[in-house]
Order: structure tokens, then sequence, then C-alpha cells
């Protein structure tokens, strides 16, 4: 592999291990305050395969970058402008139904992606898609149902998760933007094609909120800078938390 | 070559080993559903050796963050350590596991317990929503599904409706 793809599949894979790993945090928050037990479960189940993915993609990254950095070097030694996860992931919970609209545009961009990269050129990668394929579909089909059943539910769910789905959407269009830096991966037929990504993506979409009665936002001013390393200010706030033992207690071991 | 207890390790004949490692991790129970061995459960993948007799072993994860795995990793080592075969152990994450790789006295072991075994998937990686689960307790298959998500990352709760009894359903994975 080149220099130059071999930075680009750096990129490209440091990107998926920190929205796994920054979403999966998200949920582990909440373990114990989950509105019935079995979603508290759920969600912490759902928090533990998305840590696992993230350990296999940062560990694959770190090989990538070949300056010995680890998984855990990556997910503790790094601060807020060095991580590349989409923007979506890193938005605090709110109300259940919030975390739910979230779960799911993310898990149908995750299950459309990871779907199509069992299918790439590079080995590592496409073994990683295969395993995280088969838990990203229980996934969706957990928080689009969710979605439907909030959705399609009370008066007062579904403005919930309407309001959820409004808040949030301007965060979806850097998931499936075309980005120059990935065109020499496309081509090699290490990832998928953005474009035809998007399209998948919109119409797993869309097909569930209209099951959910809920209206497709417009797209209009679409937040970007996730893949730029500009962060919302919540992002900063998850690292302190996360990243807190691995710094106060460098090289600790338990 | 005896040890310093002057116990003899198996022979570093290439099939002998391979047999012994195969042995000793059947003795590695599964540390969340401790009935089923790690060979039992289908991920020792591979158990080969080389002209010196040492050995390598292929081991592969459940779920991406099963919490078990690195403990299971740690286990296997130590059996095959205790059974005196030099022994490599890796972790391989293709191609996946599936639920379909858990053995027949497997499955027995886990219908023993209450715990439904997944259903044989062919192609499918879900159960599907109208698959029909009889309860391990009354045999009766008027039940429903409580939660996709239960103790562990490998299983779901189901109940029964006729008994009233909750247990968990292995995912088909």
């Amino acid at each position: 592999m080149s220099t130059d793809l071999k930075e680009a599949l750096f990129g490209y894979t440091l990107r998926l291990g920190d929205t796994s790993l920054v979403l999966g945090h998200r949920l582990s928050e909440w373990c114990g305050h989950a509105p019935e037990l079995e979603e508290d479960i759920a969600l912490t189940n759902v928090a533990l395969d998305l840590v696992g993915h993230a350990r296999m993609l940062l560990t694959y990254a770190g090989e990538l970058e070949g300056k010995g950095r680890d998984e855990d070097r990556l997910a503790y030694r790094r601060d807020v402008f060095d991580y590349r996860n989409h923007l979506l992931v890193e938005q605090p919970n709110r109300d259940f139904g919030h975390t739910i609209v979230r779960q799911f545009l993310h898990d149908a961009w995750a299950v459309e992606l990871y779907g199509r990269l069992c299918a790439s050129t590079d080995e590592t990668l496409a073994g990683i898609a295969a395993k995280a394929v088969k838990e990203v579909r229980y996934h969706v089909r957990h928080s689009g149902d969710w979605l439907v059943r909030l959705g399609d539910g009370t008066e007062i769910s579904h403005a919930k998760v309407a309001d959820a789905l409004g808040r949030l959407w301007p965060y979806t269009g850097e998931m499936v933007e075309r980005d120059e830096s990935e065109q020499a991966l496309v081509a090699a037929g290490i990832v998928p094609d953005p474009a035809e990504l998007k399209a998948a993506w919109t119409a797993r979409v869309e097909a569930v909120l209209n099951d959910a009665t809920l209206d497709r936002p417009a797209d209009g001013w679409m937040q970007k800078g996730g893949r730029r390393g500009e962060h919302s200010e919540h992002l900063g706030y998850l690292l302190a938390e996360m990243q807190f033992l691995p710094r106060a207690y460098p090289d600790a071991n338990w | 070559m005896p040890d310093a207890a002057g116990c003899w390790g198996p022979e570093p004949g290439a099939d002998a080993v391979v047999k012994a490692a195969w042995d000793a991790l059947a003795g590695v129970m599964d540390p969340e559903i401790p009935v089923l061995s790690i060979v039992d459960l289908g991920i020792v993948r591979a158990v080969s050796a080389d002209a010196d007799g040492r050995l390598s072993v292929a081991l592969t994860p459940t779920y991406s963050g099963c919490p078990a795995t690195n403990v299971i990793v740690l286990e296997a080592e130590t059996a095959l350590a205790r059974a005196r075969l030099d022994a490599r152990v890796s972790v391989v994450i293709a191609p996946p596991w599936t639920t379909d790789w858990i053995s027949d006295a497997g499955r027995e072991k886990l219908a023993e317990v209450g715990i439904v075994p997944p259903p044989q998937s062919g192609k499918r990686a879900l159960t599907a929503p109208d698959e029909v689960i009889a309860c391990p307790r009354c045999g009766s298959t008027d039940t429903r599904q409580i939660s996709r998500f239960g103790s562990t990352a490998c299983k779901a709760l189901h109940a029964c409706n006729a008994c009233l009894e909750p247990f968990d359903v292995f995912k088909c994975h």
C-alpha cells in the first residue's frame, strides 16, 4: 500500500473508531439511569459492542500509522482537536427519546457502511466490518423499533422524538459527505462510495421515519467539522471523564 | 523431558500435542455461562503444532465487546500451561463467530440449565421476530420476548405466558 493511501486509510479508520468510542461512552452514561431495567441493559449492551468495535478499529489505526500507538494510547492520550468522530455522537444525552433518535440515525449509517465494508479489498477492515455488521444489525432493529413506538405513540412521545429529530438532523450531513481524502480509498475498493452510502442511509431512515409518523426534516444548513477535529463543546467534557484515570495515573494497570 | 516434579508432558508429536491441547481447552469454561466450555461454544478456531511440538491456538470473540474475552484468553493460556503444553494463544476476528459453531453437546447443556439454545441460523443473523420459542420449563410455545438484551451480550430475555417463568434465550448470531 502506498504511503498516501495508508495515511488516508489511517484517517478513515480513526474516524470510525472515534465515532464508535464516543457513542459507546455516551450510551454508557445511561447505566443506572434508563427509564426501565431492560433498556438500561440494552443501552449498555450496545455501548459494549461499540467500545469493542472501537478497540478493533483503533488498534488497526495504530498499526496503519506505524508510530507505535495502540488502542489505549489513541483513546486516552488525544485531546478534542485530534478526535475525528462525527458530531452527532458527541451530542449529550437528553431524554430517552433523544438518545433513541441519535442512536437510530447512527445505526442506520453503521449498518449500511459495515455491510459494504465487508467487501473491502483491505482484509483487516473487511474482517472488522464482518464482525461489526452482525451486531449493528441488531442495534438498528432495537433503535428503529423504539423510534416507531415513540413516534407513533402518544402525543408526548411523538413530540419528544420530533423535537430530537429536528435538533439532531443538522449533524447527519457530515456522516455521508463526500470527502476528497477518501477518493483514493474508494478508487482502490477499500471503502464504499459515499454517494451510494448516502442513498442507502437516506432510504433506510425515511422508511422508519414514515412508520414512526415523523416528518423527515428538510436538508438545510448542516453542521460539519468532526472530520477535521472541529467539535462542539460537549466532546471536551466527555473526554475529561473518559480519560481521567489514564491521565491521572499514566500507565496504570488493572 | 520430565519436569522438576518428575512428570512428563505429552510427547512432542504433532497429533498428540494437538489432541492434548483440545482436551485441555475443553476444560476451560465460559466465565459467563459456566456450563459451556470454550470448545462447546465454538470459539476455539484452530489448534496447530509445528515440528517441535510448539502449539498455536486461535480463539475468536463471540461479541466484539464481550468483557469475558480477555478472561477466556488468560484461562486458556493457564489451562495449556497446566497441561505442560508450549502454546501461543492469539485472537482472530475473521471469519466472525456465529452461534452455529456451538456444538450439539453445548446446545444440550444450555437446554439443561434452562437457556434456550440459539435457533440454527442458516444464513439468518438474527432471531426472526416471529420465531417460536418454547419455554424451557413447561414447554409451552406461548412465550414473549421481554427484552432483546439480556444478562450477557449473547442472550435475550423472554417469559412464558403459561407458567409465567422468565428465561434466557441464546440469541442467534
